[in-house]
């Protein structure tokens, strides 16, 4: 199955009114084109055509929060000689929401090359959000001489194994799961045993109705596995997700929108701020991709997710930089 | 339609031009001896043959950061992450079939096969 085919079964997979919500349906602050999904209940975002944002202010009892992702500060090749420029754009995006975000989700790759001075500039830009971050590394954060130990000693504190936790917040349950450590020749990335273990764990205390939000770099499902977009041991925790009546999995890493809903999972993977990378298999390699400078902020974003209190709807709207 | 005739002719003439100078622009990618060229997240050659002794120098041509890395948990070598146009290099004294990998992009492999210095 190629990717057109593939994109085409999941629109076509879905019922007639899931269908309705899956198209574009805003602009964003009259700036650049939002695509947008409902998982869960569509029917009032659906029916909204003021646009994304307008769910965000539905009411006092919504909570958002946002994903960044794949700043990869230190890269300064011709696919985006300014990531700090662009990565301070969707900083000033997270800014000028209508609806001040809960918290923000780090899904990886802070830094280009781990060193010191690009964690260190990361975040002293990722200082100006107007929200606390919670962050998991990306394998271009374990490039220090300790394999991840700057990620760690920084963003580390009060997590197990290499960087894994959850916690709760507005009655969702989150989960940082880490899928950039111990890489073998030949093989996707993998959680290993011991995070699948904890994770077993920390999901036998959740019960079925709360709402769960994962999240992690690497696709936890195989999306092209010529070029290692995929979890090896992915399933077993997906395995352990299907009991829930509402998952929502969010990842980074292929620095593209793609979205995949089995069951009651959403699994959606935001745009990066830093570079494009082409579609699975639609170039000799996973790139970067260049575009034409004027272009390449409709290829950067990040991802808005709307949780309504009481109801199990989670909202999720990408935004490009344009 | 005469001009149409010259067109074609300008075309015969200019394409054998620009594909002599394509691969003119890929000088980099030139095979030079014991030496692993990265491109596309390849390694090429994938496969090198060498006897023992030998220096084989991996050279990154990517936009992106690869690492070099024994595959087995030996580790006998180990490249930290490799910049565009950063290189690494290691001696293989003993000979053997060394499995590697690069840590980021796993699905990128490659062999080095030393043989018995002559």
């Amino acid at each position: 199955m190629d990717f057109e085919d593939f994109k085409h079964s999941v629109s076509s997979g879905l019922p007639m009114n899931r269908r309705s919500a899956l198209k574009c349906v805003a602009t964003w602050a009259g700036t650049g084109v939002v695509w947008a999904l409902v998982g869960g209940v569509p029917k009032a975002f659906a029916a909204n055509a003021a646009g994304a944002m307008a769910a965000a202010e539905a009411g006092a009892s919504a909570f958002s929060f946002v994903q960044i992702s794949d700043s990869h500060v230190g890269f300064n090749k011709a696919a985006n000689p300014e990531p700090l420029k662009t990565l301070q754009l969707a900083i000033d995006r997270v800014n000028a929401l209508p609806a001040k975000p809960s918290f923000i989700l780090h899904t990886g790759d802070i830094t280009h090359l781990s060193k010191v001075e690009e964690f260190d500039t990361a975040a002293q830009v990722l200082k100006g959000l107007p929200a606390p971050v919670h962050y998991v590394p990306g394998e271009h954060d374990t490039l220090d001489e300790g394999g991840g130990k700057l990620f760690l000693e920084r963003y580390g504190k009060g997590t197990l194994g290499n960087g894994w936790y959850s916690f709760d917040d507005h009655g969702v349950h989150f989960v940082a799961l880490v899928n950039v450590f111990n890489l073998e020749a030949g093989h996707e990335a993998k959680l290993g045993a011991d995070q699948l273990k904890w994770l077993a764990d920390d999901l036998s205390a959740v019960s079925s109705s709360t709402p769960l939000v994962v999240f992690t770099h690497i696709p936890l499902w195989t999306v092209y596995e010529p070029w290692g977009w995929g979890t090896e041991d992915g399933e077993q925790a997906i395995a352990m997700f299907r009991r829930f009546g509402s998952v929502t999995v969010l990842h980074g890493h292929i620095h593209q929108v793609i979205q995949k809903i089995e069951g009651n999972i959403t699994f959606h993977t935001a745009r990066g701020t830093a570079y494009p990378q082409p579609e699975p298999g639609k170039a000799p390699s996973p790139g970067p991709m260049l575009v034409p400078p004027d272009q390449l902020r409709s290829y950067l974003g990040l991802t808005s997710v709307t949780t309504v209190q009481g109801g199990h709807t989670l909202a999720l709207t990408d935004a490009t930089l344009v | 339609m005469k001009w149409i005739a010259l067109l074609i002719i300008f075309t015969c003439i200019s394409a054998p031009v620009f594909a002599a100078d394509a691969p003119a622009g890929k000088m980099m990618t030139k095979i030079v001896p014991n030496q692993i060229t990265i491109s596309e997240y390849m390694f090429a050659p994938k496969v090198l043959n060498i006897p023992a002794g030998t220096k084989v120098t991996w050279i990154n041509h990517d936009e992106v950061p690869h690492t070099i890395v024994d595959s087995s948990s030996s580790k006998i070598f180990r490249s930290s992450a490799l910049d565009t146009n950063d290189s690494y290099s290691f001696t293989f004294t003993k000979p053997g079939t060394y499995h590697y990998f690069c840590t980021l992009h796993p699905q990128m492999v490659g062999t080095v096969n030393v043989a018995v210095a002559k």
